[in-house]
């Protein structure tokens, strides 16, 4: 799950971590009474979505006036934000942030992930803060410190320092950031953060360490024991059609082919569309249906599909092992008659009791078409799309 | 022979009276796996089917001589089943549980390095040796024993369509495993490949991966250095968004890295015989293993 960077910084606020004075507008009018509040300029007016590289796509700007507050805050509100992370149909921007200007002196680059090979955290950090660090990493590598964490052990007073030396702090600087990595280290366990990235982490020149920038993502699989956080889920940046299939616990994510695919199981659901995009046509979703699809799954599963309308044939691919294919193919055929398909469907089942499930789709009267194997509902659905 | 599971293991079931433990405890029980204990927390002196059941692992272990355990235990309390199971001194540890939080996963992960058990999963369909000893979910029928064909995959239903191809082109398997689809996970690739390199009735290899992380390169790296059998790879996730978990909650490319394309390149690097289209898989492996 993402949050937004004011959101972000409220959570960082609740753990002493130090961020900008700022507060969130949704209309010009908010975004200059925000600014007034901060009693001072420049200010910083920051559009408010999930996807990095903000700046650079024009939705980062500094304003020294209230009239400036208002004219840049109108602009930014409303305008579709391209950056290397949204894609390039870009993000609409619903929410400013407004903050106080400071005085910079130094811009660092701090992150906190989990390393899936070395099942450790690691904490990543780098002088050259402000900067795309994947750039860093590749051009500078040794401008990158990287101290990994046991999470048995937690972070140890030697992690910090290994990560305060490598970055060569100014010595006023060198206390604080300590004890803010601590407490980030802290809100990271905490809250089963995915990521917690800030670039860049500011030294001002009366020697603060602030968080100019707060990007945090949560592990999914960890929201049971964070409740707290589903209040920052922002359905506004979901795609209407995932929000839709997360609702039935399906796992669902809008491609732009128009081949509609169903599949029980992600892995096989992945090699599935991959084999449509072999066969000439290109794949309109990814959807996992659970390695043991029920009839409702299913049905629920043709609906989400059906209201793509750039959907002009779709190719259902099921397993059938515990559950058998003559079951599968009954749940189809239901289905396919309460959803009313208006389009070709190639069914391509395999596994248990496969001739029964096959005689039943065949006698259903529908336009369902069989395929024998992979290849064959493959070339089968590209044809008709074609 | 086989690798990690036979006729020797001894299974436990934890989560042996919910829904899908029971389910699934008798499918392996009708294949012939020897499933001497459950364990419930509170439920101890009841019995499911035949099947004594424990309040704890140590208790079931101590009265059964269990040896093995396959964990159904829902996500909130998995890791600490599978840490409860290691600490019981369980050999062989199966956790079929998917959506345990990958904080929880690198707490255990740092635990079993001082431990000598070994766990396969979580978030995985399990192992079988087929016509021996099945401890997980897969369907048994599509199996075949008696090998030549070693197989292991990150994946479920997948790695079904990959055994289904083998089974139809008269290809037996000697072990199937199913290391599972999360980012923190037990067993990888290069503990299954070292083992099916020592077992000589594995004479080739089928490894499944898909995008997000490099185990696949890893594993492509341990080949060229320690594996003189064959091996058949397949990747998927070709056509998958960078950004996007597809459905495994390790199944990410993030940041240009784990994508389907590199790990490809690695595994041809390393002499792998790489099937780019998953119908043709079968055929493949009868060429490459005859």
């Amino acid at each position: 799950m993402k949050i937004h960077e004011y959101q972000a910084k409220e959570l960082f606020r609740t753990y002493d971590i130090p961020v900008p004075k700022g507060g969130v507008a949704f209309t010009s009018g908010e975004a200059e009474k925000a600014a007034r509040d901060l009693g001072g300029f420049p200010v910083v007016v920051k559009a408010q979505i999930h996807a990095g590289g903000r700046g650079k796509g024009g939705g980062v700007k500094l304003a020294r006036s209230a009239e400036e507050v208002v004219r840049l805050a109108g602009e930014i509100l409303g305008m579709t934000l391209v950056t290397h992370q949204t894609g390039p149909e870009g993000r609409k921007v619903g929410k400013v942030l407004v903050e106080q200007g400071l005085d910079i002196v130094q811009e660092l680059y701090l992150s906190i992930i989990p390393d899936r090979a070395s099942a450790s955290i690691v904490i990543m950090a780098s002088a050259a803060g402000g900067m795309d660090i994947e750039e860093v990493a590749a051009r500078t590598p040794e401008k990158i410190v990287k101290v990994p964490v046991n999470p048995l052990i937690g972070l140890q007073s030697y992690h910090g320092r290994e990560v305060a030396f490598g970055l060569g702090l100014p010595g006023g600087a060198m206390k604080p950031f300590l004890a803010m990595l601590g407490r980030l280290y802290k809100l990271f366990v905490d809250y089963d953060c995915s990521l917690l990235e800030i670039n860049p982490l500011v030294v001002t020149r009366d020697e603060k360490v602030i968080a100019l920038d707060a990007k945090v993502n949560f592990d999914d699989n960890a929201l049971f024991r964070h409740k707290d956080l589903l209040a920052y889920r922002d359905l506004a940046e979901e795609n209407p059609l995932e929000i839709e299939a997360s609702k039935f616990n399906l796992n669902y994510i809008a491609l732009d082919g128009n081949v509609g695919n169903m599949v029980n199981g992600a892995g096989l659901a992945m090699a599935t569309m991959d084999i449509i995009q072999q066969a000439g046509a290109r794949p309109a979703n990814f959807l996992d249906v659970g390695g043991g699809a029920s009839a409702e799954m299913v049905e629920n599963g043709f609906r989400i599909i059906l209201s793509d309308k750039n959907v002009k044939g779709i190719l259902i691919n099921i397993f059938g092992g515990i559950l058998r294919c003559d079951v599968l193919a009954s749940g189809v055929v239901q289905a396919a008659r309460q959803t009313g398909i208006s389009v070709p469907v190639v069914v391509r089942m395999e596994g248990t009791n496969v001739e029964e499930g096959r005689r039943i789709l065949a006698e259903s009267g529908l336009n369902l078409i069989t395929a024998v194997d992979l290849k064959d509902a493959a070339q089968k659905v590209a044809q008709i799309v074609a | 022979m086989s690798i990690f599971v036979d006729q020797h293991t001894r299974l436990m079931v934890q989560g042996i009276t919910g829904k899908e433990g029971q389910f699934h405890t008798r499918q392996c029980v009708a294949y012939g796996t020897r499933v001497v204990a459950g364990v419930t927390p509170g439920k101890a002196g009841q019995k499911m089917d035949d099947i004594p059941v424990f309040n704890t692992v140590r208790d079931a272990r101590a009265a059964t001589g269990a040896n093995a355990s396959m964990i159904f235990v829902p996500p909130p309390f998995a890791a600490e089943a599978i840490m409860e199971a290691a600490d019981a001194g369980i050999e062989m540890i199966v956790a079929i549980t998917e959506g345990i939080p990958v904080m929880d996963m690198m707490r255990v992960k740092n635990y079993l390095a001082t431990k000598t058990s070994r766990l396969i999963g979580p978030n995985c369909p399990g192992i079988i040796t087929p016509g021996s000893c099945k401890v997980g979910i897969m369907p048994g029928p599509i199996h075949k024993p008696g090998g030549p064909a070693g197989v292991v995959s990150r994946s479920g239903t997948l790695t079904y369509e990959v055994v289904h191809q083998l089974t139809r082109q008269g290809i037996g398997q000697t072990t199937c495993i199913g290391i599972g689809g999360d980012p923190v996970n037990g067993t990888n690739f290069i503990d299954c490949l070292a083992a099916f390199q020592a077992d000589p009735e594995t004479r080739g290899i089928v490894m499944v991966g898909e995008i997000g992380g490099s185990a696949e390169e890893d594993a492509a790296a341990f080949i060229a250095a320690h594996v003189t059998k064959p091996v058949v790879g397949f990747i998927a996730g070709l056509t998958a968004p960078p950004g996007r978990r597809m459905g495994h909650a390790g199944a990410i490319v993030s940041g240009g890295s784990g994508t389907a394309q590199g790990k490809i390149a690695a595994m041809k690097a390393s002499g792998i015989h790489v099937c780019e289209n998953l119908g043709a898989l079968g055929e493949m492996c009868a060429a490459v293993f005859k």
